[in-house]
Formats: structure tokens, sequence, C-alpha cells
């Protein structure tokens, strides 16, 4: 497929707030189900050995007007709950056949207990991950919770789910991790081959497609990114950072690359980057699963550090491994877990003298142009410094 | 107000409160004092504080949310706030966190204006709110000393599961009992915690009641901002010590004595003489302006019979109590049932209870701009409990410890329309009810 469809494939998908996509994927068979997770992390093998199709609900963006979520929100909550309740309000979400809310903050933990007043015909699921990391404590308690998860589907999907089918899942997706893997790798190479508003909307298509097809989609891009010679562009290399649950408007990573900035590294769609390596085939599929979270899943500003010594070693360490210059802190408004984090993950680059910028964004701002100007900005002192 | 109502109110505000304040003022030396005099000293969050165990090891207990409050009531929080955003931290993010912060930034000294200790443990019960995790990092950040952090599962589904305490267990009994033994060389004496445990049960028993005297009419207390000091030292540093069992023995006996007399609440400006209306409130108070907070309720006869803030350190008025006889299962039951860890319907359902049993004219929901804890989902929940008790529902919204979040002539007026909505409804149902 050449780069364009794939771009303009992904981009409709994006676009598509009817999720009509996924409505296709479950009129195909008899008896298909949907489950539908907010952000950050869940275990989508599991959801996939059910027989289902795991699909990320990331908010309605910039292009949903939201008329009714307002009202269940006060104004200084982020937008992501509100916009996600319109689109469920608004009939949008009816394709779902349960709702995950990971242990991500307050406000989606709380977004578990609205769903369940008011959708209650629903499977829903506050999804809680341990946030103690020793195999004996923290991975004892998530292999249970995980254990109940695969009841709790087994019984939607009516029937068992084997340990054969989660080895068969976690095969795909570490196949899918790979594919991305690469992608990131290939970007951080060459950035200029890959801009980062497509291997964001490649992103997200990963959050409707299933699985085995979305990993099709990350290889045939690569190929066509490979094929095609973009022009090079005397940018500054950045990772951004803070946007792993409300979702920037695409325009708002466009306005980054256009002030000057390559984005080597970035936090969206952690879900399908959280486990950093191959989850193993053989063995208890459940306990591979739980260990693999315990042992060496990513970091965001949801997971709690245990050493204090560690604490931004995650973002110094992005840092240096993609060449980046800088970091751009892109938080959402009202977002505790991103805006409480801030300072220390700066202290952290600071340490170890690494420049960063910082501004507040909604998934719906409309203006753009303080924000690429302060990333131009940025993006010159950069040079000037390196130039220096 | 009668005179003898007034003298009466004088001669009770002194024996609980003047009871109580010692206590705080005692913690506070104590706490400037403690290394000098060779004491460790812990700094642990309200909610699902561990203060029987704590005890154990002879800690000198510090609470930072206790002194965001305090500084908060002396007018001193709204400049550490800014003190605090000045230094990086958003104008977005929860205010008590920022207090902390910016008391930290000017110098460490307490409400009191005596200075605090630098911890030498940092237990953080992440209970009920994730911006605990987020405020313990940054605490860490400052100190150099040992931490002991303790992931306390949110009860989802309305329930404690095996699993839930099971994990609680395992975190005190295999990191958080050997972090406090090392830290402190007080060696771990399961039977002290017992007794600690029995003093708590005891004292828990009392506010119970004492809560719970909210339902005569008149109510003798308020269960808000009255309820706030009543709960000071059960949620604080005191838990499970002979002082606060015997604050509680005496608070029963003054509130005992109010109901025998027919007496309504004692507020700053003495007993309130008529009480027109009955509220259950949801969410923290405001404390920058808490008298005056206070007085728009009093002056329109509105007295607060239930509340869930009050609940905030621990729900004992569906039966918990702290059980000596399963000292660390209980220690996990407690950090699982505090108000901000029940799910929605479980908070919606507590609501609705109290709006039933302690005869509630209408629902008021204090939203507050710095807590997601609390605030996600509170416009849903007013909307629930009016639909299913038929009661008007009041939203106002006000913020902890940032004097700008706090208007009171739009929260003044916003009441008084509610009051007013109140009485016209009691007079219609009155009416109908007399026809
Ligand atoms: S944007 Fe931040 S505060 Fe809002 S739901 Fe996501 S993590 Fe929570
Ligand atoms: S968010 Fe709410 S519960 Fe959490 S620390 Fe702030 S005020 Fe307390």
């Amino acid at each position: 497929m050449a780069l364009e469809n794939i771009v303009e494939r992904c981009q409709d998908l994006y676009e598509d707030l009817d999720f009509t996509s996924v409505r296709a994927w479950k009129e195909a068979g008899a008896n298909r189900k949907v489950i539908g997770h907010m952000p950050v992390y869940v275990p989508r093998e599991l959801i996939h050995a059910a027989g289902m199709l795991p699909v990320g609900i990331l908010g309605g963006g910039d292009q949903l007007d939201v008329i009714h979520g307002d009202a269940y929100y006060q104004s200084y909550i982020c937008r992501i709950p509100r916009s996600t309740i319109e689109l469920a309000i608004t009939g949008r979400l009816d394709c779902l056949d349960g709702m995950l809310f990971p242990s991500t903050c307050d406000v989606i933990r709380n977004l578990s207990g609205m769903w369940q007043l008011k959708f209650q015909d629903k499977l829903i699921r506050y999804f809680d991950v341990p946030q103690n990391f020793h195999r004996d404590i923290g991975g004892v308690f998530y292999t249970r919770e995980l254990q109940g998860f695969r009841d709790a589907l087994s019984d939607l999907a009516g029937h068992e789910i084997s340990d054969d089918d989660i080895r068969a899942s976690i095969d795909l997706y570490n196949k899918n991790r790979q594919v991305i893997a690469e992608l990131y790798a290939y970007r951080s190479a060459e950035p200029w081959q890959v801009p980062t508003p497509e291997v964001y909307l490649l992103m997200r298509a990963g959050m409707l497609l299933p699985v085995d097809e979305h990993t099709q989609l990350v290889h045939d891009y690569i190929a066509a990114a490979k094929a095609v010679e973009r022009p090079v562009r005397d940018n500054c290399r950045v990772v951004i950072n803070g946007l792993f649950c409300e979702q920037p408007p695409l325009g708002l990573l466009k306005s980054i690359e256009m002030a000057g900035c390559y984005v080597v590294d970035d936090d969206f769609m952690l879900v399908a980057r959280w486990l950093l390596h191959e989850v193993p085939m053989d063995g208890d599929p459940i306990h591979n699963l739980s260990d693999a979270f315990i042992t060496y899943s990513s970091e965001t500003s949801c997971k709690y550090v245990p050493n204090k010594k560690d604490k931004g070693k995650y973002l110094v360490d992005s840092v240096r491994r993609s060449g980046a210059e800088g970091v751009i802190f892109a938080s959402p408004s009202f977002c505790d877990p991103a805006l409480l984090d801030r300072p220390m993950l700066q202290n952290a680059l600071a340490a170890h003298g690494i420049p960063y910028t910082a501004f507040k964004f909604a998934e719906n701002s409309g203006q753009l142009q303080p924000i690429r100007e302060q990333a131009g900005t940025f993006a010159d002192s950069i040079k000037l410094w390196s130039a220096a | 107000m009668t005179t003898a109502a007034s003298q009466q109110a004088d001669v009770q505000k002194e024996e609980s409160m003047l009871l109580q304040k010692a206590m705080i003022g005692a913690n506070f030396d104590a706490l400037s004092t403690a290394h000098e005099e060779g004491k460790k000293v812990s700094s642990t969050f309200v909610p699902g504080n561990l203060n029987e165990l704590l005890m154990c090891f002879d800690f000198v207990r510090n609470l930072p949310e206790i002194n965001a409050l305090q500084s908060a009531m002396r007018k001193k929080s709204g400049g550490y706030v800014m003190e605090a955003e000045r230094s990086g931290h958003s104008e977005d993010v929860c205010s008590y966190v920022k207090s902390d912060l910016g008391m930290m930034a000017k110098g460490q000294l307490g409400p009191t204006g005596k200075p605090l200790p630098t911890p030498d443990v940092l237990l953080l019960s992440y209970t009920g709110c994730f911006t605990f995790m987020k405020w313990f990092e940054l605490v860490r950040d400052q100190y150099d000393c040992e931490t002991a952090m303790l992931h306390v599962p949110y009860q989802a589904d309305g329930k404690i599961t095996d699993n839930m305490r099971d994990f609680v267990v395992m975190q005190l009994k295999e990191q958080v009992i050997p972090t406090l033994e090392r830290v402190s060389g007080v060696k771990f004496d399961i039977d002290r915690l017992r007794e600690n445990l029995r003093e708590s049960a005891k004292a828990e028993d009392d506010l119970v009641w004492v809560l719970q005297s909210a339902k005569n009419r008149p109510s003798p207390i308020d269960a808000y901002f009255g309820g706030i000091y009543y709960c000071g030292p059960i949620f604080s540093a005191f838990r499970g010590s002979k002082e606060a069992t015997a604050y509680y023995v005496a608070l029963r006996k003054e509130v005992a004595d109010r109901i025998e007399q027919g007496l309504g609440p004692v507020t700053p400006e003495g007993v309130m003489d008529e009480e027109r209306i009955r509220l259950v409130v949801e969410g923290p108070p405001n404390w920058t302006h808490f008298r005056d907070f206070w007085k728009m309720f009093y002056d329109e006869g509105a007295v607060v019979v239930a509340s869930s803030y009050t609940k905030v350190g621990g729900v004992y008025d569906y039966g918990f109590r702290h059980d000596p006889d399963n000292p660390i299962e209980t220690l996990a039951d407690y950090c699982l049932g505090c108000y901000t860890n029940h799910s929605l319907p479980a908070r919606v359902d507590m609501l609705c209870d109290y709006m039933e049993e302690y005869n509630a004219d209408g629902f008021l929901n204090n939203s507050i701009k710095s807590c997601n804890s609390f605030s996600a989902g509170q416009l849903l929940m007013l909307r629930e409990i009016e639909e299913r008790t038929g009661k008007p529902a009041g939203f106002i919204e006000t913020d902890l410890v940032d004097p700008r979040y706090f208007s009171p002539a739009n929260v003044k007026n916003r009441l008084e329309s509610y009051f007013q909505m109140i009485e016209q409804k009691k007079a219609r149902g009155d009416s109908r009810t007399a026809a």
C-alpha cells in the first residue's frame, strides 16, 4: 500500500467517532464482543484471548461537540471524561459490550462509578494494577486480579479461555510490540522520514483494529516510508511527554514539527508499549503477563517510583536513547498526575543538563499559535545552545 | 439565643474544644522538640493512617493535611500555595499539596509557628486518592529519609475482596512493619498494637454515638462544621491513644447533656436557636473562610445532620471497628474502608441512607476545586440523590486551602437561594400534609 493510502486510512479511522470499523468487525461474525478501555494500560491479550476486540476509548478529541458531557463535570476537571461521557450518551459507544477503567487517576476511577450508575447492562470493570513491584507481593495481587478478569471475560464470552488461547494472543501482541519498536527506532534514526503526526495516527489505528491487522499496517507503513525520500530539515530533536491519557489535537503535533522540532520519542498510546520486552510464551500465561507488568513495564505519571533516585530516570533514558536534545512537556489542563509529576521530571532533566519547555493543552485546544511559538523558541534556543 | 443557652454554650465549648486544643498543641510541641529529645518522627496522610501501628514504634506523628488545614485556618495557606506556584507547581493541582510544599519552602514552620522536624520515615497509605502518591513523591524529593508505601486497592465493586485484604496485609507484614522497626529501633510488639486498637474501638463507639446524635430534633451537633472538630483526634495523631478515648468520653457526655436539654449545636456564636433546615453535605469544607462559611448556614437556621467528609478518615457508622483480635487484618480493612476508597454508587447509597435516617430536608454538595478524588462525578451523584430521595439538592464550589477560590458573595447567594427553595418545598409539603 502506498504511504498516502496508509496515512489516509489511519486518518479516516481517527476521524470516525461512530466507531464504524468496530461495528463492522462486530457484525462480521456471530456473537462477537467488543471491550472498550480507557488509558493507560490494560492487558489486551486477555480480551483478545476471549475472542473479543479491545478498543481504546480516548475521548472525543477536537472533533466532538460536547453538549451533554459538560453537565457531568465541573470546569476544573480535564476534558477526556466529559467527551467520553458524551460519546456514550450519544450512543456512539453502544457497540461496546464492556468497558474497562484502569487505575490511572481519580478521574478515571470515578468514571467507572459513573458508568456503573448509568450503563448497568454492560461489563464494567475498574482495573486495578499494583503500585507495589515485588513479585511476592504486588505480583501475587496482580496475578489474582488477572485471573478474576479472565473469569469475568469468560462469563461474558460464554466459554472458557484456555491457557493456549492466551498464549496465542500473547504471541500476536508480542509481534505488535516488536513492529512498534521498529517504527519508533526508525523514527528516532530518521525522523524526517517518519513525521510524528503519522506515527500518532498509526498508533491510534491500533486502538481500533484487530491486533494482527494493525501489526501488518505498521509493517506496511515502515516499508512505504522507506520507499520515499522526504526532505531533511534543520530541526532539533525532542521527546514529548504528558500525552499518556487525554489526547492532543492532531494540530498540536503538527505545530510542534512545523515549529522546528522532530519528535523522537513520546508517550502516546502507552498500552501498546507498556511491556518493554516480549512476554514469554512458555509456562503459565497469566503469571507471565503479571510478571511482565511487575518487572519490565514502562513508566508514566500514573506509576509509583519506589526509589527516589530513579524518579525521572525513564525520561532521561528516553532522551539518551533517542538522541534527543530536549523535552517538551505537554500536559493536559487539570491533570493532577501529569502536572504534579512534571516538576520532579524537570528536576531530573535539569540534573542531567537536558533543556525542557512546558505548556498545557486540552483535547479541544483550538488556539495553537502560542504553542507553536513556544516550541519554535525552544527549538531555536536548543540550536543556539548546541552551536555555542 | 437565650442567655442561659449562651452560657451553656461557653461551658460546653470550653470542655471539649479546650481538650482538643491542648492535644493538638502538645503534638505540635512534641514535633518541634522531637529530635532534641531523641525521638523519631513519622509523616503520613489522614485517610488510611496507621496511627495505632506508628504508636507501637514511639514515633511522634506528623500529618501534612492537618498542617495545611491548620495553616489555612490561620490564613497562612494562601502564601504557601503561591510560593509553590512560583517554584513551578501548576495552578491546576491540589492545593493541599501546594500548601505543604510552600510551607516547606518557607522554612518548615508549623501552623503554630514552631518548627516542624524533618521526618525520619514517610509512610504513605495510598488510600482513596491518587494525588497522595504524587504528594508523597514530591515530599520524598525534599527529604533524605526512609519511606514505606502501602498500596490500598480501590473498592470499585462496593466490597473488600480477599485479594485486596491479603495484598494490604502482606505489605504491612513484609514491608511496612520491618521498615518502621528499622527506622525506630523499636521491636514490633503485637500486644501493644492490640492495646492501641482496643482504645481505638472505644473512641470509635463514642464518635459514632456523637455523629448519630444528629438524628435527634433539634440536632445537638452540626455534623459537618462541628463534626470536623469531633473527628479531629480520631482522624489524626491520636486514634488509639488513651487521650483520644478520654476526649470522646467527654464529648459524648456533653452531647448527651445537650440532648437532654433540647439544645441545638454549638456554633462560634453560641447555641443555635432554631433548627429550620436539616442538610446532608458531601465534600470537604473550605478552610480559609471556615467561620464565615459556617455562619452562612447557622444564620439561616441550617444545620448539617450528616456529612461524608467526617468519614474520610474512616467509615465507622456501618459497623466497622478496629478489632484487637485481628490486628493486622483490621488495619487493612480500615484502610480499605475510608470514604473516598468507596465507589461512586456506594457513596450515593450512603448519602441516600443519610438523607433518610437523619430526616434531612436537602442534600448539598460542596465541590472542591482541588480534589478530583471527591469531585469527579459529583454532578451525577447529585442528580441520582435528588432523584432517589425527591429532596432538593444544591451545589456550591469552593476550595480547601486556596483562598482565591472562595467567593463569599457567590457562595452566600447560592446558599440563600437554595435554602429558600428548601423552605418553599417544605411549606408545600406541610400544606399538603395538613390538607
Ligand atoms: S487527563 Fe489526567 S486527570 Fe484527566 S483522566 Fe487522564 S490522567 Fe486523569
Ligand atoms: S486530591 Fe483531595 S483527597 Fe487527594 S490530597 Fe488533595 S484534597 Fe486530599
